[in-house]
């Protein structure tokens, strides 16, 4: 075996590749097929709704990876990483807001809501963000930084499981506060909407929409293959080991802080990237998605899905959110009732998920 | 290893600007190195701690030579685990100078740095990673550089799955190699743990009740393994089990309140009144 095909059989084996790859052939052949080429009103045409919708679940299982990689795997229960995929979006939707250019209700050249509040230029923050490259780097660097120099404090001083939890609930509700005012610069509570063009092209088109379709599907294969790498190495092991005895590691000759500070802002990167292609997509952002409740949410598919496995994260991401758009349109007051319910009756029943379960079921047999 | 800079600091303080500093020192020192050429391998001095207001070490003062094997016994609540803590700088003492060899001041380094000077721990109670099969254990736990970066790619090189196959022959674990960890019997894990300090390739051993839960064969290969490692490495042994102290003990620390009341030879402390005084009997 060459060196790439051991490093391939160390994260996947046959079974796993062909999965995969059966996976990436549906994502990037047969669904764009049935969406462009299949006509409108054929019984196999895919509709612009699930395009949709199947391309908001994979930002959220990139959401759910990153979340399982901090918890499921280092142990550190996040319950702001909410905050880190929006600012990945705010990102994102500077970059198309100043796509709309002059067509907005003012035709002004400043966006809707800087007319509104009479302001006549840019503040700071909008600096250089018509560049996609600029908007790019700062979807990365924003949630990354802020994670580091959050994760170094919090991490140093250690602070641990659920002080943790509780400081990172505080630290993306200060942060919807901060983004409600209209004074940071970021259109208050409406946030950002009526997006026109991405890159030039239109962005309602389905091609455009496939392309977007298209590149979160890769980002969400990308995602996979790099965690998968990330918890089959010798840093992995180290991970876990610090997950479940970290005085342990550090007696070792392991410093933790480092490793934890890796980890976590690896997974605030991702979550920025989930944000950036989540925006164009759903068409809008604003401050309700750092609030605390949405951060909460991302930690329930993780635990439905099975901490600690990464399919177990895209399985979560998948069964919660696809129940979500179901019972908010047949049963829209009881959703919030389902998934507290969902969430207690996981915990009880499924400590290790739907992953979990189908393993013993698995062994069983 | 990577010198660090606070093993330094004591050096570079103390003599005065206009000496070339090889004119100081009659030997070089290395940093990150433990200098032993005094014949010591740990020092403490005057170590105090308190935990509001409950004194866990008064003044203790403790020398361990290169290559010893030196038994800690007392009462419960004597000190013995807090010294073991000061010494792997998960406490930090109140007052007192605490030295690993000449140079290497333990109270300005972070676990993580104690361990890479060359101090291994075994704990009270076996905290072996359970998650992790037993050859995963001693991988983890193995010498290497164990920064992130050299982490993510590290790969195992022929010598060191040699080095811990042996390990694990040693430990008589190698049947049980890639049996996850939490499923071995106490004893094993004992001796899991006591592996994961050897590759770790420590001069200085710390073990906190290394034989607490072993059965009577494992106890007497337990000491033979110590008995076979004095000399190369220095050993601490903290028991509770006399029969095994007086098995391997060279010389005896009695520790006491915090402090110690007595040190010798196994028959001399034993006959001390102060000791016969602090057991009452026992």
């Amino acid at each position: 075996m060459g060196p790439i095909a051991t490093a391939l059989s160390r994260l996947y084996g046959t079974r796993g590749w062909i999965v995969l790859g059966a996976f990436a052939v549906a994502l990037f052949v047969v669904l764009p097929l049935l969406s462009l080429a299949v006509p409108a009103g054929h019984p196999l045409h895919l509709s612009q709704y699930w395009v949709t919708l199947a391309g908001k679940i994979m930002c959220y299982a990139i959401v759910a990876l990153a979340m399982d990689l901090v918890w499921g795997y280092a142990g550190i229960l996040s319950l702001g990483h909410g905050l880190f995929f929006a600012l990945g979006g705010y990102a994102m939707g500077m970059y198309l807001m100043r796509q709309i250019g002059r067509e907005g209700q003012y035709q002004a050249d400043l966006p809707d809501f800087m007319v509104f509040l009479d302001w006549k230029a840019y503040p700071w923050q909008w600096w250089n963000t018509d560049q996609f490259w600029w908007a790019a780097l700062l979807v990365v660097l924003v949630p990354g930084l802020l994670a580091f120099v959050f994760g170094y404090f919090a991490f140093r001083s250690r602070v641990k499981g659920v002080y943790f939890s509780i400081i990172t609930q505080a630290l993306t509700f200060a942060a919807m506060l901060l983004f409600f005012r209209n004074a940071t610069g970021f259109g208050g509570n409406n946030g950002f909407t009526d997006f026109k063009r991405i890159l030039g092209f239109a962005i309602t088109t389905p091609e455009t929409r496939m392309a977007l379709f298209a590149a979160t599907g890769a980002a969400l294969i990308g995602t996979l293959l790099v965690g998968r790498w990330l918890v089959t190495s010798k840093f992995g092991r180290v991970m876990m080991a610090i997950r479940d005895a970290e005085q342990r590691v550090a007696f070792c000759g392991y410093n933790t802080v480092h490793y934890k500070l890796f980890i976590w802002t690896l997974s605030a990167v991702l979550c920025g990237i989930a944000g950036a292609l989540y925006v164009p997509q759903v068409g809008i952002i604003n401050p309700s998605e750092m609030s605390p409740a949405n951060s909460i949410e991302i930690a329930i598919w993780v635990a439905v899905g099975g901490r600690g496995t990464l399919t177990g994260a895209i399985v979560g991401a998948g069964l919660v959110n696809g129940a979500k758009s179901f019972f908010t349109q047949a049963f829209p007051e009881y959703w919030l009732y389902v998934l507290g319910l969902l969430f207690i009756l996981v915990t009880l029943f499924m400590p290790q998920g739907v992953v979990g379960v189908v393993r013993r079921w698995r062994t069983r047999t | 290893m990577k010198p660090s800079e606070p093993l330094l600091l004591r050096q570079v303080a103390a003599p005065g600007p206009e000496q070339e500093p090889a004119a100081r020192y009659t030997h070089p020192v290395v940093p990150g190195e433990v200098d032993l050429s005094h014949g010591a391998i740990l020092y403490l001095e005057d170590i105090s701690v308190s935990f509001d207001g409950f004194r866990a070490l008064n003044r203790l003062s403790l020398m361990i030579e290169v290559g010893e094997l030196r038994c800690v016994i007392g009462p419960n609540g004597a000190g013995k685990t807090t010294m073991m803590d000061v010494v792997t700088g998960r406490t930090r003492p109140d007052s007192g100078t605490c030295y690993f060899g000449q140079t290497i001041d333990l109270t300005r380094l972070t676990e993580a740095e104690i361990a890479h000077a060359g101090i291994g721990r075994k704990f009270q109670k076996p905290t072996i990673f359970e998650h992790h099969t037993a050859f995963e254990n001693l991988e983890l736990a193995m010498k290497a550089d164990k920064r992130v970066r050299r982490t993510l790619f590290a790969r195992l090189a022929g010598e060191e799955r040699d080095r811990i196959a042996e390990t694990l022959q040693l430990i008589r674990l190698a049947e049980s190699a890639d049996r996850v960890a939490g499923l071995l019997s106490h004893g094993q894990k004992q001796w899991l743990e006591i592996g994961m300090l050897l590759v770790q390739e420590p001069k200085l051993l710390l073990l906190d009740e290394p034989v607490a839960g072993m059965s009577d064969e494992e106890t007497e290969r337990t000491g033979e393994l110590f008995l076979a490692l004095a000399g190369s490495h220095s050993l601490v042994v903290v028991e509770h089990d006399m029969a095994f102290i007086e098995r391997i003990a060279r010389k005896v620390t009695v520790l006491h309140e915090g402090a110690v009341i007595a040190e010798g030879p196994m028959a001399q402390v034993q006959n001390d009144p102060k000791v016969v005084e602090v057991y009452l009997g026992r």
